[in-house]
Parts: C-alpha cells; sequence; structure tokens
C-alpha cells in the first residue's frame, strides 16, 4: 500500500485514518458532530483494544521528532479520546444539555 | 462520608459577618446601568489579568488585549531591553488602531522591532517613542517627542501580566493582590508552558459564570452523566462540601477534594480514562515540580487537597490541580448580558506521547465540562432578566458567589463616593 498513512503494524485502522488522523482538537471535535454513534461505535470498538499498544509505540520517540506515521497514529488516539465521551458516557455526539454553546480551542500544542 | 467540619461559628458565611446570609438579588447581573456603573467603578480602576510572560518570549514579542468594558485595547510588548510594557492601542496621529491585522476587533500577536500605523506610517518604538512622522515638516509647532504612546500601569506578578486603566491606580499589584493571593508567589507557574488556550461567547452577564466555577454544589447534579461513579446514587445523595474556604479582600478560595482516579476500581472510571490514566481531575501521573512544599496552595492545611480555585478580583481565576497543572479563567464583559469566557490549561510540557495524550485526555474532558456549565448560564440570565423572582437563597456552599456580589457592590458604592465628592 503506497498510501499507508499508520505504521504497519497498526495497518488494520488505515480505514479510519482518512476519517480520524486529524491534527487539530477543531477538526476532530467536527468530525465527532458530523458522525453518527455508530460509525463512533465501530471505530472505538475497533481501536480502543489496542490503545494501549498504540501509546507505546509512540512513546518510543522523542515527542518532537515522530516519524510521521508515528505522529498520524497519536492523532488516531486523539480521536479515540475524542470519541471517548459520547461512546462511553452519552450515546449522543454532542455534551447533554449543551444545545448552542461552543467553545474553541484555539492554541493548543502540536503535536 | 463524614461531614466535614466548620468554622467555629457554624458556617463559613457566619465565619465572615460582612457576607449576608439573607436570600441574595440578582438585579447587579441583569441590569445595564449596574453593567456601565462596572465599567467605570471596577474595570478602568482594577488590576486586571491580561496574560502571562511566557505570551512574550522574545524582546520585541508582543499581543494585543481587547477590553470592551472599557472602550480599549492594550497593547503588550516585551520591549528591547526585555521589558514588560503596555500602551493603549492607539496611534497619536488621528486615532487609528495600532496594532492589528485584517479585522481590527481581532486580538494578535507576535514579534515587533517597532510598532507603524498603517495610515500614514508613524512609527513608534516599543518604550513608546515616536520615532518617525511622515512628512513631518507639514505639521504646526510640532515635536514628535511630544507623542509617544499613551502607556498604561503595567505589573508582573508571578509571571502573570497585570494592566490597570486608571490614571493613578489606588494600588500596587502586590497590595491589591494582597496575603492570600501573593503567599503563591514561587509556586512553579513558569515550569507549566503547554498551554490549550480556550474561547467562547457567552449569553449571561459575566458575574453568572464566575458564580457557576466559585461553587461546586452544582457539580453532582449537572454533570451526573458524565462518569459511572458520579451517577451512582450515594454520589448523587452525598452532594458536594468543600474543604475550605477563604476570604481576603476582594478575593476569595475554595479547596476541594480531587477524584483520586488511580485510586478507583475500574467499573467506576470511564475506560478511557483507566487507557490514558488521566481524567477532569488531570492526569494521574504528576509531574515532579521540584518545589515541596507548594507555596501558597492549601491555606486551609486540609486534608485529600484536590485543588484551589483563586477568584481574584475582579474578572480572573487560578485554579491549581493537586496534581501538577493549573488552568485559569478569563471572564471579559462585552454587555451586561454577554461576556467571552477564556480558558487557559497549563501543563508541564510533556516527555513523551504517553504524558501528552494523558494531557489531551485532560483537555478534552474540561471542554465537555466546561460546555455543560456554559449552557447553563444562558438559561439563568433569561429567566433573572424576567424579575419573577428577586431574591434567592444561597447556602453556605456558595459563599463566593455571595463575597464576589458583594464586592461588585463595595466598589460601585466606592466610586459614587468619590464622585459625588469630585461633582460637590
Amino acid at each position: 500500500m503506497t498510501d499507508a498513512r499508520l505504521p504497519g503494524a497498526f495497518s488494520e485502522f488505515e480505514p479510519y485514518a482518512s476519517t480520524w488522523c486529524l491534527a487539530t482538537e477543531a477538526e476532530r471535535y467536527k468530525q465527532r458532530l458530523a458522525s453518527t454513534m455508530d460509525e463512533m461505535q465501530t471505530f472505538y470498538d475497533a481501536f480502543f483494544p489496542r490503545g494501549e499498544e498504540a501509546i507505546a509505540y509512540c512513546e518510543k520517540f522523542p515527542l518532537d521528532e515522530l516519524p510521521e506515521d508515528a505522529e498520524q497514529l497519536l492523532y488516531l488516539i486523539y480521536s479515540l479520546v475524542m470519541v471517548s465521551f459520547p461512546v462511553e458516557a452519552w450515546r449522543q455526539p454532542n455534551v447533554p444539555d449543551s444545545g448552542a454553546a461552543y467553545l474553541d480551542l484555539l492554541i493548543e500544542p502540536r503535536p | 462520608m463524614k461531614p466535614i467540619a466548620k468554622p467555629a461559628e457554624g458556617s463559613w458565611t457566619a465565619h465572615y459577618p460582612e457576607i449576608s446570609r439573607e436570600p441574595m438579588s440578582y438585579e447587579d447581573s441583569i441590569n445595564p446601568e449596574v453593567y456601565e456603573l462596572e465599567r467605570e467603578a471596577i474595570f478602568k480602576r482594577s488590576w486586571l489579568n491580561v496574560g502571562r510572560v511566557e505570551q512574550l518570549p522574545r524582546n520585541g514579542s508582543y499581543f494585543t488585549k481587547e477590553i470592551a468594558i472599557a472602550n480599549t485595547s492594550v497593547v503588550i510588548v516585551r520591549d528591547l531591553e526585555g521589558e514588560v510594557r503596555a500602551f493603549y492601542n492607539i496611534c497619536r496621529h488621528r486615532g487609528n488602531k495600532l496594532v492589528w491585522t485584517d479585522f481590527p476587533k481581532e486580538e494578535v500577536g507576535g514579534n515587533a522591532r517597532a510598532f507603524t500605523c498603517k495610515y500614514h506610517g508613524w512609527k513608534y518604538n516599543l518604550d513608546g517613542a515616536c520615532t518617525f512622522v511622515q512628512q513631518e515638516e507639514e505639521f504646526f509647532d510640532f515635536d514628535k517627542a511630544d507623542y509617544s504612546l499613551v502607556s498604561v500601569h503595567c505589573e508582573v506578578w508571578a509571571g502573570f501580566i497585570f494592566v490597570n486603566l486608571a490614571d493613578e491606580p489606588s494600588q500596587s499589584l502586590i497590595d491589591f493582590l494582597g496575603p492570600m493571593v501573593t503567599a503563591l508567589e514561587g509556586y512553579p507557574f513558569d515550569q507549566q508552558t503547554e498551554r490549550f488556550f480556550y474561547r467562547a461567547t457567552v449569553g449571561s452577564n459575566w458575574k453568572i459564570f464566575m458564580d457557576a466555577f466559585q461553587e461546586f454544589y452544582h457539580a453532582p447534579v449537572l454533570h451526573a452523566k458524565q462518569s459511572p461513579v458520579a451517577s451512582l446514587p450515594e454520589v448523587q445523595a452525598a452532594g458536594f462540601e468543600a474543604l475550605h474556604y477563604e476570604i481576603d479582600g476582594p478575593h476569595r478560595m475554595v479547596t476541594t477534594t480531587g477524584g483520586q482516579g488511580w485510586r478507583m476500581p475500574t467499573e467506576y472510571l470511564k475506560p478511557t480514562e483507566t487507557l490514558t490514566r488521566s481524567g477532569l481531575f488531570g492526569p494521574w501521573d504528576a509531574p515532579d515540580l521540584g518545589v515541596d512544599p507548594l507555596p501558597g496552595v492549601n491555606p486551609g492545611k486540609a486534608k485529600n487537597w484536590g485543588l484551589d480555585s483563586f477568584q481574584i478580583f475582579p474578572n480572573f481565576v487560578i485554579l491549581i490541580w493537586e496534581r501538577g497543572w493549573y488552568l485559569t479563567y478569563h471572564y471579559w464583559p462585552t454587555a451586561y448580558n454577554k461576556h467571552v469566557f477564556e480558558g487557559n490549561l497549563y501543563f508541564v510540557p510533556p516527555k513523551n506521547a504517553r504524558e501528552r495524550v494523558a494531557q489531551e485526555m485532560a483537555a478534552v474532558t474540561f471542554k465537555e465540562f466546561a460546555l455543560q456549565d456554559g449552557n447553563t448560564l444562558e438559561a439563568t440570565q433569561i429567566m433573572l432578566e424576567s424579575r419573577v423572582v428577586t431574591a434567592f437563597p444561597l447556602n453556605d456552599q456558595e459563599i463566593l458567589c455571595r463575597h464576589l456580589h458583594k464586592v461588585t457592590a463595595d466598589w460601585i458604592a466606592d466610586y459614587q463616593r468619590e464622585t459625588a465628592g469630585v461633582s460637590k
């Protein structure tokens, strides 16, 4: 596969890469609100069991010198965090009782 | 759960006799006339935190701060000698905003050796001196030395940059902050430079949101659906009691326990909390801050210290977590029923991806909770404005809300007394 984004050991998650390997919180939050619970549940069920392994893989590298594929994997981990409240707590994409409220993250660490 | 010891007077509120225990009015949050008074009596006279020194990493670094309630914009800069200065963000020629990019109302930042006005090209050094006037010879009886930028009183404490818009502040910053807050001097804020910065416009008076984050009585109820442990009947029934409250001048603080996720059975936790070893209360594995004991925190010497929330008058909060991170809140009024909320989360820079993921979990969780808090405010504002009910009973866990509104009223009364004296 020439267009692989993730490290080879995590190639089974390539189908989620184009949706969830997103560099900013704003993109991940937007993707969450644009997703159905089924879509997020499927991603979560697939990736969560190997979450610890993925963290351990990224942890091997200095954070400011992550290889590109490890950086993509880290973004996928951030997305797992992003969908965790909908999947684990609320069964809905948006925060209960949050209505039209918003809170934009304007400055965040990279990666 | 055994009850938490209260002061000898029987309640926190009674311990501070200047604070009423009567039902409270929220007229100060729904009345445009009070907002106008707050503008003059508070925001144009008080020390206001506008950021931290890390936002000015180099000589020549600057950022602008819009202070809508004072109808002004301020530019804060580290000059070429390294001194932090503040100026009103206005060109002395014909009043154009000096430092801005595409949108006049948007805050900007960057690095500069001088400020140049977009309009007619007047230039100012970072110490404020006017150094260049286009076609200077065309002006009348003119000396550009008379046209420096208008400086704003600016002082730095513990890396926090404050400005004061008064011609002559009635107190130095240190005197204003007082012993309870300045006891934090030496707390390693400067080590916690990994920053998440959030902003939202909120449809409520600024004090309504301050009230929401200065009592935790709401927490077991409003946030009941956020975690398995929060929805347990015994947790719901127990409610909330703070470990310690303290008031010092116009400022106030509360200490509470934290959630000790690392000690909880996993069935009480969300799986992602267990995976990331993190949650609302921050990463479970605290960094070594290298300072022991931490100065100024946990002033009540409470066991099971989890966090301190220092509410610094008028609109600034520093919340320090036992797990070695902190956050700040700012509430910038823009109308009597609207304000801009800003939240900053600060962590020690992560050493590796695992620590970074734990910080991401804390940041994401912060936002999930804050959104619930934020949305409730508009609902409160709307109904307060109905004035159907005008007196509200606040309990002992809401003492800090009472204090904020009392201090607001006191500052307005002081201002009115002073201005009445002047006009006689």
